[in-house]
């Protein structure tokens, strides 16, 4: 319990450790954990910041989707509704055809009952002739009797 | 009487085995010899000031160099990245002394933390040493390397703890004298805690304020040196009543007091280091 040197000794010893403690020890280890608040923050705000800019980025990919949507169903209205024209217009065509070729085949109809009146008077011309000459039962000139035997085509 | 089965030999007494415990092995001018070994207290005593305690000298400082080595291993690569098992360690010391230190202190001292930590860290490791079982150094001293007196706790050396607070209160002065000057620190002595408007009667209170801020602040080096001392101290003698007990009782006692003596050895660190801090700061106010 004597007071003594040690005093002394213990002092200069507490300074000395004080100062290499202030020197080679506390700087650097509270500026490395300064710099690793400092990270540590800037990290945080680099994630709330790129979390917002998700959040963003999914509500303009809903409103472009929404509009995709829209246009599509827009197309495929249009879609029908040209479909639907183009039926439209193909039964159109197709009834003035069919009107048409039936016109056509009627006045084929008529022509062919013409030629076939034109074609029975002739025989029937012949026939008489013929018969004609039968009864006659002589030689006549067709050709000189063409004018009678026409009116009697004529006739029939 | 000693108890032969505690195994500290024949024909000791209980008294010599406790004195011999709290002995230091003094080096220092004796009036007959010179300079030499003290053989013994009262030729420590005759040496008067002019000794000094090798044992406290010798363990104080290697547990200093310990934590300065230390905290230099783990400061001297600190990154910023992921810390390793020891800079983590000391960070986590760092980041408590700042605590507490930025808790009191609200001024700018490149000093006061620093300064905590070292007492924090020091006064812990030297409190330590009361942990280790009393006769393991002290024996292995003598009967291997001749050392007669081997005291391997600093702070049970009242010069110990006494040279950490006087330095504590140099500080304390300095301060005083840097951020209030002279005048202001003078005035703090004198004009509080009685004062009065008048002034005949303001300076008729100076030497009752003196007389009080001045027992004020001579207790400050006082109470924190002999704080820590006490309880080391006691904590120390009560292991060494209980290694006068049978070898095969001892740790009945050891055990229990060794457990609840961590929570002392702590808690004095921490009192030393907080005090000093709240000393500083009251030396950075203005009243």
């Amino acid at each position: 319990m004597n007071i003594n040197l040690t005093l002394i000794g213990q002092a200069i010893a507490f300074a000395g450790f004080v100062w290499f403690c202030m020197k080679f020890v506390w700087p650097p280890l509270i500026a490395a954990m300064r710099e690793r608040q400092a990270t540590i923050a800037e990290g945080l705000a680099a994630a709330e910041k790129s979390a917002q800019a998700e959040e963003e980025a999914k509500a303009e990919a809903d409103t472009i989707l929404a509009e995709a949507r829209n246009q599509a169903a827009e197309i495929v209205s249009q879609a029908q509704k040209r479909g639907n024209d183009i039926v439209e217009d193909a039964k159109k065509t197709a009834t003035s055809e069919s009107d048409r070729l039936k016109v056509s085949a009627q006045a084929e109809l008529e022509q062919e009952v013409v030629s076939a009146r034109e074609s029975l008077r002739q025989q029937v011309s012949a026939v008489a002739v013929s018969g004609a000459e039968k009864i006659l039962k002589r030689e006549v000139d067709a050709n000189a009797h063409a004018s009678i035997l026409d009116d009697l085509i004529a006739k029939i | 009487m000693a108890n032969p089965e505690s195994g500290h030999g024949e024909g000791v007494t209980a008294s010599e085995y406790i004195q011999h415990h709290l002995q230091n092995l003094t080096f220092g001018n004796h009036p007959e010899n010179g300079w030499s070994i003290a053989h013994g207290a009262a030729e420590a005593k005759q040496m008067g000031f002019w000794a000094i305690h090798l044992d406290s000298m010798f363990w104080s400082i290697l547990l200093g160099s310990i934590f300065c080595f230390v905290f230099w291993l783990g400061a001297k690569k600190a990154h910023a990245g992921i810390p390793g098992a020891l800079q983590n360690f000391c960070e986590m010391m760092v980041d408590f002394v700042d605590g507490s230190v930025k808790d009191t202190f609200h001024g700018k001292n490149e000093l006061i933390a620093p300064l905590a930590l070292t007492i924090a860290v020091w006064v812990f490791l030297m409190n330590l040493m009361d942990l280790v079982p009393v006769d393991f150094i002290p024996e292995f001293a003598k009967r291997v390397l001749g050392i007669e007196y081997m005291k391997v706790v600093p702070t049970t050396d009242v010069n110990v703890t006494l040279g950490m607070s006087l330095s504590v209160f140099a500080l304390i002065i300095y301060y005083s004298l840097k951020v209030k000057g002279a005048k202001g620190f003078l005035a703090e002595l004198t004009l509080q805690p009685f004062s009065s408007d008048n002034k005949i009667i303001k300076y008729a209170f100076v030497p009752v304020n003196l007389l009080l801020e001045g027992v004020g602040l001579i207790a400050k080096p006082i109470s924190l040196a002999l704080r820590l001392f006490g309880n080391l101290y006691a904590g120390e003698l009560i292991f060494i009543l209980i290694a006068l007990l049978p070898f095969y009782l001892q740790w009945a006692l050891s055990i229990p007091w060794a457990i609840f003596h961590i929570l002392v050895i702590v808690l004095q660190a921490f009192i030393f280091m907080m005090l000093t801090i709240v000393y500083l700061t009251m030396a950075h106010e203005h009243h």
